[in-house]
């Protein structure tokens, strides 16, 4: 019991931690990568379709961006 | 057929209720199985009325907006309970003979404590939640709730969770681990509710219509799993007797209280913090009709903050029996996680940009922003009162009980009104609210309200840190408890007067929207895109 609580301590105060902070730093890279402006603004947009009906079953994927910035 | 296996399950539960009712060791578990009992007999005479009558066909090019509905009622309904009863505590506090004889064992400070708490919380908070959820995942998915009913079983599961919760607090029915106080058949409950409130999250999340899923709904969903997890693992207990209320934690000592802390101090970081900015990021752009400032520093936001809450737990525990490293690691995270939760307050604030006038003329936006600027100051001052030479003067004063309220009133409370204001003209079709001055009315209140609230909670609690570590010059101790006690009589009644005055603005509110759904002109027939309440 108590070796298996300090094997379990020594992995996640080394190896743990390192994964976890590479897992992060992968995932902020990720939403940094060149090209993804596009997605993002297309994704902050989301809020401002659909608001009143669900999309018909039809088309997929609406691509049409409404601006909302003026 | 699913409706004879319906009626057998309920069938089952109340001559199952009405045994364990007969068999029952204390009150509370024999008050919480007469319960089961009626509600379980209720809904199997509803189901029987329902059985063989013609199905009406369900809708499927509309959203299932009949929970958000009630869900939005509940949140309306249990803020009220919850900010009265705070009142009456904070009386309580101030006088203590309110306190009164007859209602000892009952409606002591005591006993009223955690039913305040945990209807504020899990009632206001969660009902408050339970509609954001289901209103913000439909619309960015633009589809449906995924499986039909279940819907409704999430929101009345967790209503009866709540009364049987309330009851027991006012019975005496607890394990004792702050904010996690129900026994463990109430736990057992909340879990299938959970489940089930996951199943019809993610099942909508699956069947969506959008490409991607947006943002507002990967803080929803963080926040349904980490609650889940954190509920799960703090509340395993043995119960001494399948008839009683009571049960044993399977951990002890500082495990327990580690455990404790981890699962109190993500409940603000899941529950009301994770959940409350996936309200954030879709009513504030929809109120200010503008999308979110920066869609990249949301996720930068989203994953700093998960990978960081989960840690900040042991800043509870300073100078305690916890290992020094344990605290340290979690004043640290405390520490950081300031970083991200400026970086959502700027990207919530900054939605605005642009539309800065729109304050002087939208009271629903301007309660929307005072809400993330409390949301700025309150992960301000939490990261400071973790460091330990801070903990040492702030914890077990009065200032922890400031902090915690400018989060809950100023953050979670102002977001919360304004996703109602929202809500409810959108719900009810109408055209507009009935009264937007009433709308600044309540504003004004609830902000002077807090602002009492937390600099009467500063004053004292800082007075009482130095006059507990005060020693003369022989190095004894200056002054007694009591002495505290009577030094903070005037702050406690400063603070119930804060009290006293977030509660009027939220009966306005109430009124507010009782006219806007009763007296309010309905919508023409085509609605815009997007037409907020101005």
């Amino acid at each position: 019991m108590e070796d298996s609580y300090t094997i379990m301590r020594v992995f996640a105060g080394s190896w743990g931690g390192v994964f976890l902070f590479a897992s992060f730093v992968a995932v902020i890279l990720f939403a940094l990568r060149p090209g993804s402006r596009k997605v993002h603004r297309d994704t902050a947009n989301i809020p401002f379709r659909h608001d009143d009906k669900p999309a018909a079953d039809d088309n997929a994927a609406p691509a049409q961006i409404k601006e909302a910035r003026q | 057929m699913l409706d004879y296996v319906k009626l057998l399950i309920l069938g089952l539960v109340a001559l199952c209720a009405a045994i364990a009712a007969s068999y029952a060791r204390d009150m509370v578990y024999m008050v919480h199985m007469i319960l089961v009992m009626v509600t379980a007999a209720g809904l199997f005479i509803w189901q029987l009325r329902r059985t063989g009558e013609p199905v009406v066909p369900v809708p499927t090019h509309e959203y299932m907006d009949g929970p958000v509905r009630a869900a939005a009622i509940a949140t309306a309904f249990w803020g009220c309970v919850g900010f009265l009863v705070g009142v009456v505590i904070a009386f309580q506090l101030a006088f203590p003979q309110l306190n009164f004889e007859w209602t000892q064992g009952y409606g002591n400070f005591g006993r009223l404590r955690p039913l305040h708490t945990s209807a504020v919380i899990f009632a206001f908070g969660g009902n408050a939640l339970l509609a954001a959820s289901f209103y913000i995942v439909q619309r960015t998915s633009a589809a449906r709730m995924w499986g039909g009913g279940l819907t409704w079983f999430v929101f009345w599961g967790y209503q009866f969770f709540i009364v049987l919760a309330a009851t027991g607090y006012v019975l005496g029915g607890t394990q004792g681990l702050e904010y996690a106080e129900p026994e463990w058949y109430v736990d057992l409950w909340l879990t299938i509710v959970w489940v089930a409130f996951l199943a019809v999250f993610l099942g909508t999340l699956l069947k969506r219509k959008e490409p991607h899923i947006y943002v507002a709904n990967w803080f929803l969903l963080s926040f349904i799993v980490t609650v889940a997890m954190l509920h799960v693992v703090n509340n395993l207990a043995v119960p001494v007797s399948i008839f009683g209320s009571r049960s044993v934690s399977v951990m002890s000592g500082v495990q327990s209280a580690m455990t404790q802390w981890w699962y109190g101090h993500n409940a603000v970081g899941f529950f009301l913090t994770a959940g409350f900015l996936g309200m954030m990021y879709y009513f504030i752009p929809k109120q200010a009709e503008r999308p979110v400032y920066s869609y990249k520093l949301s996720i930068i936001h989203f994953w700093a903050l998960i990978f960081l809450y989960i840690w900040a737990g042991p800043h509870h525990l300073h100078y305690t029996a916890l290992p020094d490293w344990a605290s340290t690691l979690g004043m640290v995270f405390s520490v950081v996680l300031w970083m991200p939760s400026w970086g959502g307050m700027i990207n919530g604030l900054m939605t605005l940009s642009g539309a800065w006038d729109k304050l002087r003329t939208d009271p629903i936006l301007r309660m929307m922003v005072t809400s993330v600027a409390f949301y700025g100051m309150s992960t301000f001052e939490g990261p400071m009162m973790s460091i330990r030479a801070v903990n040492s003067l702030s914890h077990y004063t009065d200032w922890t009980i400031g902090h915690v309220h400018s989060g809950a009133l100023g953050w979670n409370g102002m977001i919360t009104f304004g996703m109602l204001y929202y809500l409810f003209p959108k719900l009810w079709n109408r055209e507009r609210l009935y009264s937007l001055r009433l709308v600044s009315w309540h504003y004004w209140l609830a902000t002077i309200g807090i602002v009492l609230y937390a600099a009467s909670m500063w004053v004292t609690g800082i007075m009482e840190g130095l006059m507990w570590r005060e020693v003369d010059a022989q190095g004894f101790l200056v002054n007694s408890f009591a002495d505290t006690v009577e030094a903070k009589f005037p702050m406690y009644v400063v603070r119930g007067l804060g009290g006293t005055l977030f509660l009027t603005g939220a009966l306005i509110m109430v009124y507010n929207l009782w006219m806007t759904v009763t007296r309010g002109p309905a919508k023409a027939a085509a609605p815009a895109a997007a037409a907020p309440a101005e």
